[in-house]
């Protein structure tokens, strides 16, 4: 791993020593078997936030983490830069283990590691330009040096002219502009993204993450982003983990995790994000085991290969059943396809169950919702 | 109006500004950081000490509870030992400072309140040390409502200092007091009155003025 001194990142000499023991897959985010219990006021029973979380970022990648509100991604990414000190367990961010530094070592520390908010927090008494020097003044640098910084930081985000601003001024976008600036102007080593688009309108949510990507590649830069929405997900990250009552219960390559979810929720979110439901009035009808004159509904995933195999139209001929599309979809994921289609299974017993062998040894996920009755 | 008359409402509203401007100053001085104090060792703030924050709020308390004119007179040995003598407007400074300090400080920790807790994590994220998330988020956001804080303490400080006359403070109370109401004189207490009342709107409007430009919400 390369350890940079100095040069492309501000560091005095003293600052950070390279790293003892980096191994040689380059983990810029390390977290082993973190817990993290509260202990509120009047309760002799602590709350179990996080539970036993192992979590590796590598270099250069975007990590997600996603989950439902009260799942613990706050309490999470809070951990990797100590804002929420962990009960137990580890966390080694660039190769220096935050947990056993406290006081100056860990200010310094953290000046490696940018954050950006969901309501920006940016300091209203400050004008853009102040609020991106912020950082610079507490590392102790001078204001030439902070000045040489900052201007081309505000000309990357195309804040140059708002320079003198204020944030009231500032729309929604602008301002978490600004505080990706802010995380910036440190050259920190790590992004952290806590919900960064979830006050912002769909537009400026794209805006943002094309931004956040254009970080990550020309930089190099490190991302972990915690978010409920499936979106930005899908949009910019590489690997995403699944967090669920404190735990991290699926971890996946982005295109896995679309194509393929492992647990329930992970297949929940999914469904939720492609609204890849049957009809209401086909769910009322919907008998979980089979009739005798009944037919299933099945959901059939597909992805790579499988997308573009002639699939129906086989199985209707191998099999000899008809096949009923209700809903089908087709969604693009980075590089990867996903098909999706919900169908009906036309024919009679032998010939559906057949038709069901048939799809399972092909390269789908088949998930068969229930059946429903036909009059004979 | 003889011209006596006019020397004496002149001296006494000079009196009152000095008391006012004096005891204002040091009780800013020292109330801003007791505030400060108080909202930083709160529980689950950058400096938590519960138990000396418990002891800096009882403190405070005691401070606020005891009415002035109690004050006044129940510290007069302390006002003695400080400047010499327990009549005056110096000896006024005294007990209207320490009047005043516990008043500013919950005020201040009460603008302190009004900041996001987003600010002060975005600067611990940044790395901040609790001293420079004092001096760069806390005060410089709280300012205007510090402006305010201090706005209110210095229009309560000219009509505690009217009751400062009571006890030979001298200024502009005093002299109402004095001449306005034991010497049956309406016109002077007229006078007294409606100086005080535009001593008031100045420094009410100057204190607004100061809110609004440090205001960038």
């Amino acid at each position: 791993m390369a350890t940079r001194q100095g040069g492309l990142f501000f560091g005095r000499p003293t600052d950070r020593p390279p790293p003892a023991g980096a191994t040689s897959v380059a983990q810029m985010i390390r977290l082993q078997n973190v817990s993290k219990t509260y202990y509120p006021r009047g309760k002799s029973a602590g709350v179990e936030a996080l539970k036993a979380v192992d979590l590796h970022v590598p270099k250069g990648q975007i990590h997600g983490v996603i989950g439902l509100s009260g799942a613990g991604k706050s309490t999470l990414i809070r951990c990797v830069n100590l804002l929420e000190r962990p009960t137990t367990g580890t966390v080694t961010v660039d190769g220096q283990e935050l947990t056993g530094l406290s006081g100056d070592a860990l200010n310094q520390a953290r000046h490696r590691i940018g954050m950006i908010f969901q309501h920006f927090n940016l300091l209203t008494s400050r004008t853009v330009y102040a609020n991106v020097a912020l950082p610079l003044e507490l590392m102790g640098l001078k204001t030439d040096e902070i000045r040489e910084r900052v201007t081309p930081l505000l000309e990357l985000d195309r804040l140059a002219d708002k320079a003198r601003h204020y944030p009231a001024q500032l729309s929604g976008g602008q301002k978490q502009r600004v505080a990706i600036a802010r995380a910036l102007a440190s050259r920190p080593r790590v992004l952290l993204c806590d919900e960064a688009t979830s006050a912002l309108d769909p537009h400026t949510t794209g805006a943002i993450l094309e931004l956040l990507q254009d970080i990550n590649q020309k930089l190099g830069l490190t991302i972990l982003l915690i978010t409920h929405e499936m979106e930005v997900v899908k949009t910019i990250c590489h690997r995403v983990s699944l967090i669920s009552g404190g735990e991290l219960v699926e971890e996946a390559e982005v295109g896995d995790f679309f194509t393929a979810p492992r647990t329930r929720l992970g297949r929940d979110f999914l469904n939720d994000f492609l609204e890849l439901e049957p009809p209401r009035a086909l769910i009322e009808r919907l008998e979980e085991a089979p009739g005798e004159h009944s037919h299933p509904v099945v959901r059939l995933a597909f992805s790579g290969d499988a997308v573009s195999t002639p699939l129906v139209s086989r199985l209707a001929r191998e099999c000899g059943i008809d096949v009923s599309i209700l809903q089908a979809k087709v969604e693009s994921i980075q590089d990867r396809t996903l098909g999706l289609m919900i169908a009906e299974l036309m024919g009679d017993a032998e010939d559906t169950r057949r038709a069901l062998a048939y799809l399972e040894t092909h390269d789908l996920q088949v998930e068969v919702l229930g059946h429903v009755r036909r009059d004979a | 109006m003889s011209g006596a008359m006019l020397e004496l409402i002149l001296e006494a509203t000079l009196d009152t500004l000095y008391m006012v401007a004096v005891s204002g100053l040091i009780s800013a001085a020292l109330g801003i950081p007791l505030g400060v104090l108080l909202y930083v060792t709160r529980p689950r703030q950058i400096l938590e000490q519960p138990a000396l924050n418990g002891v800096l709020g009882v403190i405070t308390n005691i401070g606020r509870s005891v009415p002035f004119i109690i004050l006044m007179v129940a510290i007069i040995p302390f006002t003695r030992a400080l400047v010499g003598s327990s009549i005056g407007t110096n000896a006024a400074v005294v007990p209207l400072t320490i009047a005043a300090i516990p008043f500013v400080a919950r005020l201040v920790e009460g603008a302190l309140n009004e900041i996001s807790p987003g600010l002060v994590e975005a600067a611990q994220s940044m790395g901040a040390t609790p001293w420079q998330i004092i001096t760069k988020v806390l005060l410089p956001e709280a300012r205007g409502g510090i402006f305010t804080a201090l706005t209110v303490t210095i229009v309560t400080l000219v009509s505690y200092s009217a009751m400062a006359g009571a006890v030979g403070g001298g200024g502009l109370g005093d002299l109402g007091i004095r001449y306005g109401y034991n010497r049956f004189n309406p016109t002077i207490m007229l006078i007294t009155v409606v100086i005080l009342v535009v001593m008031v709107q100045g420094f009410q409007s100057l204190g607004d003025y100061l809110v609004r430009k440090s205001d960038h919400k």
